[in-house]
C-alpha cells in the first residue's frame, strides 16, 4: 500500500519542481480540452505559449503586451503574497483595483484641462490611497469585530463594481462624450497620460512600479523584522504570539500594503493602456493575481516570474481566440486549472510517498 | 410593479432558494471540519450543467439532477485535494471558484439566449386555495418545497441521528474522532459531496426558474452570499433559513424599487444585497458568533498512524 508520511521539513526541490510541473500538466490536460473542442491541440499549445513571443508575425504587438499585462498582475501578487503568508486572506484585490482607478482617475479628471507636472504622482498617491482604503474596511472590521476578511473583501468587490458603474454613468462621464457612458480618455491628457516611457515597449511606470515591489518585497522578507514577523506568523501563529507579534498591526500592514499595490495598479491601468473609466474597466487582475501570488510560491521573485507566463496565457490566449476561434473562456478555465495542478503537486514538498505494508484493519 | 406583501412574499421565497440550497450544503460541509470556499464556482457549474440537462431533455426534474451532478463533481475535486493531498483549503476553494467561472462560459458557449423547458408549478391541493396565505406560501414549485424539507432534514440530521453526531464529532475535534476509529477523510469527502450537489441545485434553480436562462457569471456572488449566510446563522439551519430569506428579501425588494422607477440611484439598490451581507456578518462577529464554528474548521487533517 502506498501511504503519505509528512516530511520534517518541506522539500526545497519540491518547491521549486511543483511549479514546474504544474504548468507541464496544465499543458498536458489543456491539450486535450481544446482536442475535445475540435481545435489542433499542438497548434493551440504553440499559439498560445510560444507565437506571442517568438512569431515574426505577431511578436513586435504580443511582446510589449506581455509587461502591460504582466505589470499590474505583478504589482497586485506582490502585496497579496504578504498577507497570504502571515494567513490573512485578502481576496478582494479586484474592488481594491477598481477603487484605485477611480480615486486617481478623479483626481486628473477634477483638475482637467490644467497641465501639471506633479499630476501624474498626485494620482499614483490618491490611487494607492483608494485601493488602501478600500482594503482597510476588511481590515479594521476584522481588527474590531474578528469580522471574517475573506467574506468582506470579496463581497466588496461586488460593492466597487457598482460604484464603478456610477462613475461611468454618473459622476465621472465624459461631459463631452454625447452620453455615452466613460470618462475622458486620459490618454489624450498628456499631464495624466502614464505613457510608455520607451516607445514599443511596453513598459510603462506601472511595470517599472512592479519591479520596485518585487525587490521592496525580497528586501522586506529577507532583511527586515516585519517580513520576519510575517513569515512567523503564517508557520508558526503561537511562536509569533509569544515573540509579542501585534496580529492587529500585522493584519493592518499586510491589508493596506495589498490594497494600496493593487490601487496603483488599477490607476496605472485606468491612466495607460485602458484610458478611461468605463463599466467594463475591472478585468479580473485583482482574482488573476491569486494565481499568480501561488503559482510564484508567494515568493517575491517567483511571483514576477509567473505574472510574465500568465500574462502570456493572457496574450496567447487571445491570439488562441483570433486565429483558431478557440473561445476566450477556455483561457479562463485554463488558468483555473494551473492553481488545482500547482495545488496537487505541492503534496509532495511536505509529505513522501512510502511503500508501507497495509495496516491491519 | 405592485409592492404589496401578497406578490412579494413568493418572489421572496423564491429568490432566496438558490442561497438557501447552497447554504445548506456549505453548512453540512463546514460542520464536518471543512471550509469549501468555492460555492460560487460550483454554483455556476451546477447551473450550466442543470441548463444543459434541461434543455437536452426537456425535463426539469432532470435539470436539477444534472445541476445537483455538476456541483458534485465540482467538489469531488474540491475533495480529492484538500482530503487526498491535503492542500491548502483556502487556496483550493478559491482554485475552484475561478476555474468554475472559466468551465461554466466554456460549457454554456451553445446556450446563451436558449430558453429552458417551464418548471411547473405545484400547488399543494386545498392550501393553495386558502385566501392570502395560498398565494403566498403554498403556490410553488418543486424545489422551493424540497429546499424547506431539507432545512428540516437537515436539522434533524445534524441533531437526532448517530451519523450526524459522527459528523459533528468530526467537524468538532478530527483527531479525537479518529481516534474513536471513525473515517475522518471518507466521512468529509460525503460532507463535500452534498454541499457541492447542494449548490450546484441552487445554481441550476438560478438558470432554470429564477432568471430563466444562461449568462456567462450569472450566480453574481450568490455562493459567496451563501457562505456569509452560514456564519450568520451560527452554523445551525433553522436560523440559515431565516437569513436565506431575509437577504431574498432585500433582493426582490431593491429590484421592484428598480422596476418601480424610486428615486434612488440603481448602481446603490443593486449593491444593497452585498452593503448589508457585510454590516451582518460584523454585527454576527461583534456578537461573538465565531465561538459557534466548529473546531476543526479549516485544518487539515492527516492520520500519521
Amino acid at each position: 500500500m502506498i501511504r503519505l508520511e509528512r516530511r520534517p521539513a518541506p522539500s526545497k526541490n519540491w518547491t521549486y519542481l511543483a511549479p514546474l510541473l504544474a504548468v507541464a500538466t496544465t499543458m498536458a490536460v489543456g491539450a486535450i480540452m481544446f482536442a475535445l473542442l475540435g481545435k489542433d491541440p499542438f497548434l493551440a499549445i504553440k499559439t498560445i505559449f510560444w507565437d506571442p513571443i517568438f512569431s515574426p508575425q505577431f511578436g513586435s504587438y504580443s511582446r510589449p503586451q506581455l509587461l502591460v499585462k504582466a505589470g499590474p498582475l505583478i504589482l497586485i501578487a506582490i502585496g497579496l503574497s504578504l498577507g497570504f503568508r502571515a494567513g490573512i486572506w485578502n481576496i478582494g484585490a479586484e474592488g481594491q483595483y477598481i477603487m484605485g482607478a477611480l480615486a486617481g482617475a478623479a483626481v486628473a479628471l477634477a483638475v482637467y484641462p490644467m497641465e501639471l507636472p506633479v499630476l501624474l504622482p498626485l494620482m499614483v498617491i490618491a490611487g494607492a490611497l483608494g485601493g488602501w482604503a478600500w482594503a482597510m474596511i476588511p481590515g479594521f472590521l476584522r481588527t474590531m469585530f474578528n469580522t471574517n476578511e475573506i467574506l468582506v473583501s470579496l463581497l466588496l468587490v461586488y460593492v466597487a463594481e457598482q460604484i464603478l458603474a456610477a462613475a461611468s454613468v454618473g459622476f465621472l462621464r465624459n461631459p463631452e462624450g454625447g452620453g455615452f457612458p466613460g470618462s475622458r480618455n486620459l490618454q489624450s491628457y498628456p499631464s495624466a497620460h502614464n505613457a510608455e516611457i520607451i516607445a514599443n515597449s511596453g513598459i510603462h511606470w506601472g511595470v517599472v512600479a512592479a519591479l520596485i515591489s518585487v525587490i521592496a518585497a525580497y528586501v522586506l522578507l529577507q532583511r527586515h523584522i516585519l517580513g520576519f514577523h510575517i513569515k512567523l506568523a503564517g508557520e508558526a501563529p503561537r511562536a509569533a504570539k509569544l515573540a509579542g507579534v501585534n496580529p492587529a498591526r500585522l493584519i493592518l500592514f499586510c491589508m493596506g500594503v495589498s490594497g494600496a499595490l493593487a490601487g496603483m495598479a488599477g490607476l496605472f491601468e485606468v491612466a495607460g493602456p485602458a484610458g478611461k473609466v468605463s463599466i467594463d474597466f475591472g478585468a479580473g487582475y485583482g482574482f488573476t493575481a491569486i494565481i499568480v501570488a501561488f503559482l510564484g510560491r508567494l515568493h517575491p521573485v517567483g511571483i514576477l516570474l509567473a505574472g510574465l507566463l500568465m500574462a502570456l496565457t493572457y496574450i496567447g490566449g487571445e491570439l488562441a481566440q483570433l486565429m483558431l476561434s478557440l473561445p476566450a473562456a477556455a483561457i479562463q478555465a485554463f488558468q483555473g486549472m494551473l492553481l488545482f495542478f500547482l495545488l496537487a503537486f505541492d503534496v509532495f514538498s511536505h509529505y513522501r510517498l512510502r511503500l508501507a505494508p497495509g495496516r491491519a484493519a | 410593479m405592485d409592492i404589496s406583501l401578497i406578490n412579494l412574499v413568493p418572489l421572496l421565497m423564491a429568490a432566496s432558494t438558490p442561497i438557501l440550497l447552497a447554504g445548506l450544503g456549505e453548512l453540512v460541509v463546514e460542520k464536518s471540519g471543512v471550509l469549501n470556499l468555492g460555492v460560487e464556482g460550483m454554483m455556476i457549474v451546477g447551473a450550466i450543467t442543470g441548463f444543459m440537462a434541461a434543455v437536452a431533455t426537456g425535463s426539469p426534474t432532470l435539470g436539477f439532477l444534472g445541476g445537483a451532478l455538476g456541483g458534485a463533481a465540482m467538489a469531488l475535486i474540491f475533495g480529492l485535494l484538500t482530503q487526498g493531498l491535503m492542500s491548502n483549503q483556502v487556496a483550493t476553494g478559491l482554485a475552484l471558484t475561478l476555474f468554475g467561472l472559466g468551465l461554466s462560459a466554456l460549457l454554456g458557449q451553445g446556450f446563451v439566449g436558449l430558453k429552458p423547458p417551464a418548471t411547473p408549478k405545484l400547488p399543494v391541493p386545498g392550501l393553495s386555495e386558502l385566501p392570502v396565505i395560498g398565494p403566498m406560501l403554498f403556490r410553488h414549485d418543486l424545489m422551493v418545497y424540497l429546499s424547506l424539507a431539507a432545512v428540516a432534514a437537515v436539522w434533524a440530521f445534524l441533531r437526532y441521528s448517530r451519523p450526524g453526531l459522527i459528523l459533528r464529532a468530526v467537524g468538532e475535534n478530527h483527531a479525537a474522532a479518529h481516534a474513536l476509529g471513525y473515517k475522518v477523510t471518507r466521512i468529509r469527502i460525503y460532507a463535500i459531496l452534498f454541499g457541492g450537489a447542494m449548490a450546484g441545485l441552487g445554481g441550476a434553480y438560478l438558470s432554470l426558474v429564477r432568471v430563466p436562462q444562461w449568462t456567462e457569471g450569472m450566480t453574481a456572488g450568490a455562493g459567496w452570499i451563501a457562505l456569509a449566510l452560514v456564519v450568520f446563522a451560527a452554523w445551525r439551519p433553522v436560523p440559515l433559513l431565516v437569513g436565506a430569506y431575509l437577504f431574498g428579501g432585500i433582493t426582490v425588494l431593491q429590484l421592484n424599487m428598480q422596476a418601480a422607477g424610486v428615486n434612488v440611484p440603481v448602481e446603490l439598490l443593486s449593491m444593497s444585497p452585498y452593503v448589508v451581507t457585510i454590516l451582518v456578518l460584523v454585527a454576527m462577529s461583534a456578537a461573538g458568533a465565531a465561538a459557534g464554528a466548529p473546531g476543526s474548521l479549516g485544518r487539515a487533517f492527516h492520520a500519521s498512524r
